[in-house]
């Protein structure tokens, strides 16, 4: 279809007054979508194997994609704001191995920490700094500093791995109100950013870049310094998820959260943020994230093959990204 | 009336499959990961162990093999009730934690094929094919036998976390200092994480590297292959010698065609055999877990406990050529 046959159709469409019903507006919606595919991910779960639908073995499992899932609802903002982050997976192994191996060498514990978070930022910094210093696409800065950190990650662990001390093992097993302490940190962040992005002046200058920059700049929103606090963030984030990950796993290795990265943009775009900035919203990188854990762990617990599975998840990806521009495009005029 | 008394026949029959369900233990192995090859060898053992003594078995495995890809496996396992969890573990260590929460539902881990080492408190027992310490020094030796015991060679492994491989290049490097060794130069290990591309690509800028390379050692399936495969498509057969831990049944066609003089391993379907054997007899009380205590297999005969909790299945690597390979079917 040619843009002139398309052209008229849409000045007739913007004349009119949108006529819009509430239903329209809540479930022509990204995340309606995601939360309709949950629905059913957890019924055909339940369907395939008599063994899924036990809500302790759910959350038990999500514990295993929680580090990830924490990091996606920053990464959702990152990518709202029309910027991209590849390196959060290989922040996590080298913010991580350095906290070890600080700790591992006798650093008091809580210095370890710091010494793992004060790395994560300034891996987030240096990100920020080709991307808005420099003004380098951030797909390929963060390509590069992805293997860049991991390689960094190797080399200070080596092919060994670091043990944790007894006591710092297992925060996955902590059960806050009957929650595995690290899903109860994601939802609290899920809680926290959702309210920051839908209900602050900063949540919606965040928009305001993604859907155009220059506008932005022009309306006097501060974009570099809303991007850099949000590739810090990103660094942040990715330094506390890998923490987590070494408390569940009690050893840290180089290859911790290897192709994590894969994962959090997929959920992301499964929650319908817009790849090209603009659109999206943590409810719906909440849900997917969900979506994901359900979907994957329902076909494991049936001893399904993973040819199958990886199948499955590559259709709803394709699913979701076609919905997804479906609905904004319709949406949008 | 019909509806009711179909339910209560489906009820009757579910209960009646359920108590012969009952009788048998269930058995899951996990794989290091799927489309290995060497995995179906194994899974053999216990598939017609199980079509003879009490137990069901299935197969699992991730699609690669990362350290913690077998992880929500486990916990699936653990969720299903399985009586016995049988692992080839693709990490050291990163299978603790989940290891241990197994093992605390009562049931059974034993790693297959390659054990957690250093961390062997976290799994019940560890079924190996052979002495694994030996491993490296009879790989040495059959690389300098093909090359005269002179020139360079390289290993090309699997991935570098893979605790058996790490395990036996360790024996390699320790072996190739005795002085029988004195001229050959071990110049690379390079990793070709069990995929047959990478596993190519690594071979072949192994070969560009280093020109006078005279011997590769493969210490596994998918790299043996692999790198047989590029000598072949080479021509380089009497230049470069491959040899390594491969299946008979990959190899066949290398070894008739010259490609590969010789190479060696044990029987994988040994291994499941004897798991499956083992497993029941566990579960049933008829043999006990403890350093020391023996139990009978049918076709393997009487097997030791050995310290660590570890058990071989054969006392030492069988080396296959042109003379015996028809033999082996695996």
């Amino acid at each position: 279809m040619s843009a002139a046959e398309t052209t008229p159709q849409r000045i007739a469409g913007r004349g009119a007054a949108p006529q819009r019903s509430l239903w329209h507006v809540i479930l022509v919606r990204p995340e309606t979508m995601t939360l309709v595919l949950l629905v059913l991910a957890v019924i055909l779960a339940s369907q395939l194997s008599p063994f899924f639908l036990d809500i302790s073995y759910i959350l038990r499992s999500f514990t295993l994609s929680a580090e990830f899932a924490i990091v996606a609802l920053v990464l959702t903002m990152v990518i709202i704001a029309g910027e991209i982050d590849l390196s959060p997976a290989a922040n996590m192994a080298l913010s991580t191995c350095l906290f070890a191996w600080a700790q591992a060498s006798g650093v008091p514990m809580p210095i370890a920490i710091a010494i793992g978070l004060v790395a994560g930022l300034a891996m987030g910094a240096l990100n920020a700094f080709m991307v808005i210093g420099l003004q380098l696409p951030s797909i390929i800065v963060t390509i590069g500093t992805l293997t860049l950190y991991r390689g960094l990650a190797q080399i200070i662990a080596g092919d060994k791995s670091i043990r944790m001390p007894e006591w710092f093992i297992g925060i996955d097993k902590v059960l806050v109100f009957g929650v595995p302490a690290t899903v109860a940190i994601f939802v609290v962040v899920s809680l926290v950013l959702g309210l920051i992005l839908a209900g602050t002046i900063f949540g919606r200058q965040i928009y305001q870049i993604g859907t155009n920059e220059v506008a932005a700049r022009y309306a006097g929103i501060r974009t570099r310094r809303i991007k850099l606090i949000l590739f810090l963030l990103m660094g942040l984030a990715a330094a506390i998820a890998g923490m987590l990950t070494a408390s569940r796993l009690g050893s840290v290795r180089y290859d911790l959260g290897l192709g994590g990265e894969l994962q959090m943009v997929l959920m992301a775009m499964l929650g319908g943020t817009y790849i090209f900035g603009g659109r999206g919203t943590i409810l719906g990188t909440f849900l997917a994230a969900w979506l994901l854990v359900v979907v994957s762990t329902g076909m494991t617990v049936a001893n399904l093959l993973p040819a199958i599975q990886l199948t499955v998840l590559g259709v709803l990806l394709i699913v979701a990204i076609i919905a997804t521009n479906l609905i904004y495009s319709r949406a949008q005029r | 009336m019909l509806k009711k008394s179909l339910i209560a026949m489906a009820a009757g029959l579910a209960l009646s499959t359920a108590a012969l369900a009952q009788d048998k233990i269930d058995i899951v192995f996990i794989g290091k990961n799927t489309g290995n090859p060497y995995f179906d060898s194994l899974t053999k053992g216990f598939v017609e162990a199980c079509q003879k003594i009490a137990c069901n078995f299935e197969f699992v495995a991730p699609a690669t093999a990362e350290a913690t890809s077998q992880i929500p496996f486990i916990e699936a396992q653990i969720q299903r009730g399985v009586d016995v969890i049988a692992i080839s573990p693709n990490s050291p260590d990163a299978l603790n934690q989940v290891f241990d929460a197994a093992r605390a539902k009562g049931i059974i881990v034993m790693t297959v094929n390659g054990d957690i080492t250093g961390n062997e408190a976290h799994r019940d027992l560890t079924i190996l094919p052979t002495d694994f310490t030996k491993v490296g020094a009879d790989q040495i030796e059959m690389v300098g036998s093909l090359i005269g015991y002179e020139g360079e060679i390289a290993i090309l492994s699997a991935t570098t976390e893979a605790p058996d491989q790490n395990f036996w290049i360790k024996g390699m490097n320790e072996a190739i200092k005795d002085p029988k060794y004195a001229k050959m130069k071990l110049v690379a290990t390079v990793y070709g994480d069990d995929q047959p591309e990478k596993s190519t690509s690594e071979m072949e800028a192994l070969m560009a590297n280093f020109p006078d390379l005279k011997g590769v050692i493969a210490p596994t399936t998918v790299g043996i292959a692999a790198a047989a495969q590029v000598v072949q498509s080479r021509g380089v057969a009497d230049k470069v010698k491959v040899t390594g831990l491969g299946l008979p049944s990959e190899m066949r066609d290398f070894v008739k065609d010259g490609t590969v003089a010789a190479f060696q391993l044990w029987s994988p379907y040994n291994e499941g055999w004897l798991a499956a054997h083992l497993a029941v007899d566990l579960k049933a009380g008829k043999a006990k877990n403890e350093v020391g205590s023996t139990f009978e297999v049918p076709n393997l005969g009487t097997i030791t406990i050995n310290a660590g909790n570890s058990i071989n299945t054969q006392s030492a690597l069988t080396t296959f050529n042109a003379e015996n390979i028809d033999q082996f079917d695996f």
